[in-house]
């Protein structure tokens, strides 16, 4: 992916670091090479916090990669120049902006004159939609009419790139399906004045729709996992069945990766991070795998579109099942384990049991903090002390995560208590 | 003492322990005020006392006196908004200048007010040759002081919180340092900066009616003023004059919220972040009227027009040009220069403050110094307990009825804006006619302007009660002290700390004004820190009122840190459900 013919910019090597907070270095993403050429789509596809959106900031020159460059019309890029815009998951318009004045504020660093600034700043409203609203503030407009102001704000300085953060995320389902369709349109019909387009995003079928190809990130740090061309001519339609075998794929690619990670990690011991999965949602996970038509084994995309969960939400449910031994992710697929099934025909007590048992056997945390416990004259052992002891380990959001789920497991398992006020674990006495 | 703009503005706040930074920044300002007012003080020698214009009692000449008292009000707010951008932009900015200007911000806020003026009269009289700019000066420095601290604390804080995408966005679209300043920090600071602004001018009107009348040692100044006019009707002892002062203030300040505030907050409202449209938009008659009158309307558009040409225009200068702080790596060489000359700064005025309380003072002057302040402190605490106690039932039952709520609001802000020192003679002439004792009866004057901050803060929270909680204790039918204590106290008790916090530092404020009083040539002296200030200023001893001030504003900051700030952090952790 080195240096090809019609390339608009090129990754090369990029290796981002940041400091924990013991002052080591974590490494966020290794070896990124990605080049992007004229005329197409990418996307750029990868789970939450695995470092798509830094990539996005260092192609855009907002941050700087602590190694590697991007090399952008044969020049480093090192800031933010006029060829590469952006159009943000939160749109970031200014809110004492009219739509005009903000899609004219994309064009003050270009010093046009203002009849021409004006001009273009018009232009870009007609095409994407919006006339009629110049003079509205974004507060009075929907989430889809303002994502439209921050697509005409990015157009409007005619970019060679155009980068998008989750352009579509933060919209409800049809708002978004509408303006993905008419950003598809255009991009069709050669009317966007853009060359190419980076698209970052964590749902599987928004990229396989829009992109002309997709690279999908691992997870801690973020290397490339696999590049999949997509070729199908547009529009596309989610029923075809080369449609359904590339989400397959992706999500068969992203399990491997998650399987492999979380093998790696439970050798670990209390480094293993725990995913961000409530005891609720993994119980109610367990009853519907468990019921027809699933009976036991579901495949992750037919799952998510019937639960009408993205990865975000699902792929954390699934780790935490996989990591207490409930149910098994393998192959695109998660199948409940013997205990995963014995779990959805037991009553309240009989789970809270079952989850016990598993929590002591597959989560060395949970075994260390009784373990603690138990030693201690008092009994109880304040928070810090395992915050302290997994930063060594972990960054601290993610120490932060798996402490919060350590918790919550914890008190459904009557394993331990936990006292917000004085910030303390402490151990219950149990009726058996 | 204006208290933290983070808390009026409703914002987070990350508490701090106290740290040397505090401790050198308050040797900084009492050893820099000291010079300064020593410095001039032999600077100028021979005051005339002749020129003085004359202060009549005539009702017919308050709305020239009000004019010019408002005059002065207004040259504060820009002179404190100049400081607001220059100041609070620069401590945003620039890591090694915030480790400065920050703790510096901090205990200039603690400062008395009126302790400043001790200072600074001689200093701006001496400034000038023509006298009576000179004095005019000095009245505009003590309001500039009651407001500007707080104004770039809020700017400060602001630019310290602007949203992540805004600034990746502004940074990706290239905007030039001056386009950033105009385009994002300025309009995303505006409503916190109005709002502070406001809360600050309620305690102008009180600073300036104090101020117009000056006697610090042998220099006695009457400004044309409302405040130099109470101070003569106290003289001749002319409850008819004091009376007519009353009415000519309650006008002005009517006038002055119509015409300069209420605009002021209906445009703000246009720089709200949230992005959700608001229920209640803020309207103003003024704005209507431009809006409404094309005459005014057009001259409103071309100035519009003309300030969007200079935010746009691609100026870049230091210090607007720099990102925020923290996102360079720092040279280590410059640090150690840097940190160097800051400790030499400190080092050396410490040294000029050691050297000069050596010769002038002496330990039971200290004694003495921290004896009344317990005596002061005692008093604010009483106060704000009984103050408590008496509005936070009050301000409950008016929160609750929305109707009412909306009628009472601006009364008790309006309230809370009123100098209470026009009050004060009808108290003295109570005190003397029943001859009370002037020990406890003159406390309550401390917190007769301060105590409207408690009651239309609880007010606020009582109006934000969400509805379900209330018809969930009436559901399952909690009454009595414990629908207080379970349900309402907790629901009300971030907004009445947030409330106590402003009372208490404006009680700390007036007690330099109300702990002394005098009534013709009776004079009432109900003893404590504020009265010892009072009195070393009427001396002219600069050692013990800087002795007084250095006292007073340990106190503060010790209440607000090992008290406020805590309770703060409390009610925020307490009442939040996420």
């Amino acid at each position: 992916m080195t240096d090809e013919i019609g390339a608009i910019i090129d990754l090369r090597k990029i290796c981002m670091t940041f400091p924990k907070s013991s002052g080591e270095p974590l490494l966020v993403l290794d070896d990124i090479n990605i080049s992007i050429r004229a005329d197409e789509i990418l996307g750029l596809l990868g789970r939450s916090g695995s470092g798509k959106s830094t990539l996005l900031r260092i192609a855009a020159g907002l941050i700087r990669p602590t190694s590697g460059e991007v090399v952008y019309r044969g020049t480093p890029l090192t800031k933010p120049v006029e060829g590469i815009s952006v159009v943000f998951q939160t749109f970031a318009l200014f809110p004492w902006l009219t739509v005009l004045e903000n899609v004219e504020a994309g064009l003050d660093a270009l010093g046009l004159p203002r009849d021409q600034a004006r001009q273009r700043a018009q232009d870009a409203i007609d095409l994407i939609g919006l006339d009629g609203f110049q003079s509205a503030y974004p507060r009075e407009l929907s989430g889809g009419m303002r994502q439209r102001v921050g697509f005409a704000r990015a157009t409007a300085t005619r970019p060679d790139l155009l980068l998008m953060d989750e352009p579509f995320s933060a919209l409800d389902v049809l708002t978004a399906e509408t303006l993905r369709t008419d950003f598809l349109d255009l991009w069709v019909e050669h009317q966007l004045p853009t060359k190419s387009v980076l698209m970052v995003t964590h749902n599987i079928e928004e990229a396989v729709l829009m992109c002309d190809r997709l690279v999908i990130l691992s997870s801690n740090p973020a290397r490339i996992a696999a590049e999949i061309p997509v070729t199908m001519p547009r529009p596309r339609s989610r029923l075809d069945e080369e449609f359904e075998n590339i989400v397959n794929n992706v999500y068969s690619v992203l399990t491997a990766r998650t399987i492999a990670s979380l093998g790696a990690l439970k050798q670990a011991g209390l480094a293993q991070p725990l995913p961000r999965a409530s005891v609720s949602r993994m119980s109610g996970l367990i009853e519907i795998l468990a019921a027809a038509p699933f009976g036991g084994k579901a495949e992750l995309d037919v799952l998510a579109s019937s639960l009408s969960l993205d990865v975000n939400d699902l792929f954390p449910i699934a780790e935490g099942l996989h990591i207490l031994e409930f149910a098994e992710l393998k192959d695109g697929a998660l199948k409940l384990t013997t205990a995963g099934n014995v779990f959805a025909r037991s009553n309240m007590d009989e789970r809270k049991r079952l989850f016990r048992e598993h929590l002591l056997r597959f989560v060395p945390l949970a075994a260390h903090i009784c373990r603690i416990l138990q030693e201690r004259a008092a009994r109880t052992a304040p928070r810090t002390r395992f915050e302290v002891e997994l930063e060594d380990h972990l960054a601290r959001h993610e120490a932060e995560k798996t402490l919060q789920a350590i918790t919550a497991w914890g008190r459904y398992a009557e394993l331990f208590a936990y006292d917000d006020k004085t910030r303390r674990f402490s151990t219950i006495a149990r009726a058996e | 003492m204006e208290q933290h703009a983070e808390l009026l503005r409703g914002g987070v706040w990350h508490p701090r322990t106290p740290n040397w930074r505090d401790l050198a920044a308050l040797v900084l300002i009492v050893a820099i005020i000291l010079l300064i007012g020593s410095g001039a003080r032999q600077m100028l020698a021979p005051i005339p006392a002749a020129q003085q214009p004359e202060i009549s009692l005539s009702p017919a000449v308050l709305p020239n006196y009000a004019l010019r008292t408002t005059m002065r009000m207004l040259a504060a707010l820009v002179a404190s908004l100049l400081f607001t951008f220059t100041y609070g932009t620069l401590a945003a900015k620039s890591r090694r200048a915030e480790i400065v200007l920050i703790p510096l911000l901090d205990v200039l806020q603690s400062v008395p007010v009126l302790g400043y003026l001790s200072f600074t009269a001689v200093f701006f009289v001496s400034l000038s040759p023509n006298r009576a700019l000179g004095v005019e000066l000095a009245a505009i420095f003590a309001i500039f002081t009651s407001q500007a601290w707080n104004m770039a604390f809020s700017f400060f804080q602001s630019l310290r919180t602007i949203p992540y995408d805004l600034d990746e966005a502004s940074r990706g679209f290239r905007f030039s340092g001056w386009q950033r300043f105009w385009r994002l920090e300025v309009p995303f600071a505006m409503p916190g900066l109005v709002w502070n602004t406001m809360m600050s001018m309620s305690g102008g009107w009180f600073f300036v009616v104090a101020s117009e009348a000056i006697a610090v040692g042998d220099l006695h100044i009457a400004l044309p003023g409302i405040g130099s006019y109470v101070a003569r009707a106290i003289e001749a002892r002319d409850l008819g004059a004091v009376g007519w002062a009353i009415l000519a203030m309650t006008v002005t300040i009517f006038i002055y919220d119509q015409l300069l505030f209420r605009p002021l907050v209906a445009w703000a409202d246009k720089f709200r972040y949230e992005q959700t449209a608001a229920t209640v938009v803020p309207r103003s008659w003024i704005i209507d009227l431009f809006q409404r009158t094309s005459v005014l309307r057009t001259a409103g558009e071309s100035i519009g027009a003309a300030t969007q040409a200079v935010a746009r225009a691609r100026f870049s200068t230091w210090p607007f040009a720099r990102p925020l702080a923290g996102r360079r790596i720092p040279s280590r060489l410059f640090d150690v220069v840097w940190y160097g000359l800051v400790l030499i700064a400190i080092v050396y005025l410490g040294w000029v403050l050691v050297r000069f309380a050596g010769n002038e003072l002496s330990f039971p002057d200290l004694l003495d110094a921290v004896r009344n302040g317990g005596i002061t402190l005692l008093r604010v605490a009483v106060l704000i307990v009984i103050a408590t106690i008496i509005w936070v039932p009050i301000g409950v039952a008016v929160g609750l009825r929305p109707r009412l709520a909306e009628k009472v609001q601006p009364i008790a802000q309006f309230l809370a804006a009123f100098p209470a020192n026009l009050l004060f003679p009808l108290a003295v002439y109570l005190i003397v006619r029943f001859h009370l004792s002037p020990v406890i009866w003159l406390s309550p004057l401390m917190i007769l302007g301060t105590q409207w901050y408690i009651l239309f803060n609880v007010i606020a929270g009582a109006t934000a009660f969400p509805t379900d909680f209330r018809e969930a204790a009436n559901t399952f039918r909690i009454h009595g002290w414990r629908w207080w204590r379970d349900v309402m106290l907790p629901g009300i008790f971030p907004y009445f700390v947030t409330g106590a916090i402003t009372a208490s530092g404006g009680a700390w404020n007036a007690s330099i004004l109300s702990e002394v009083v005098s009534w013709g040539s009776t004079k009432l002296n109900g003893g404590g820190l504020g009265a010892y200030i009072a009195q070393m200023t009427e001396a002219g001893d600069y050692p013990r009122i800087a002795l007084g001030i250095a006292v007073m504003s340990v106190l503060v900051v010790a209440t607000n840190r090992l008290l406020w700030r805590p309770l703060y952090a409390y009610a925020e952790r307490r009442t939040r459900l996420d």
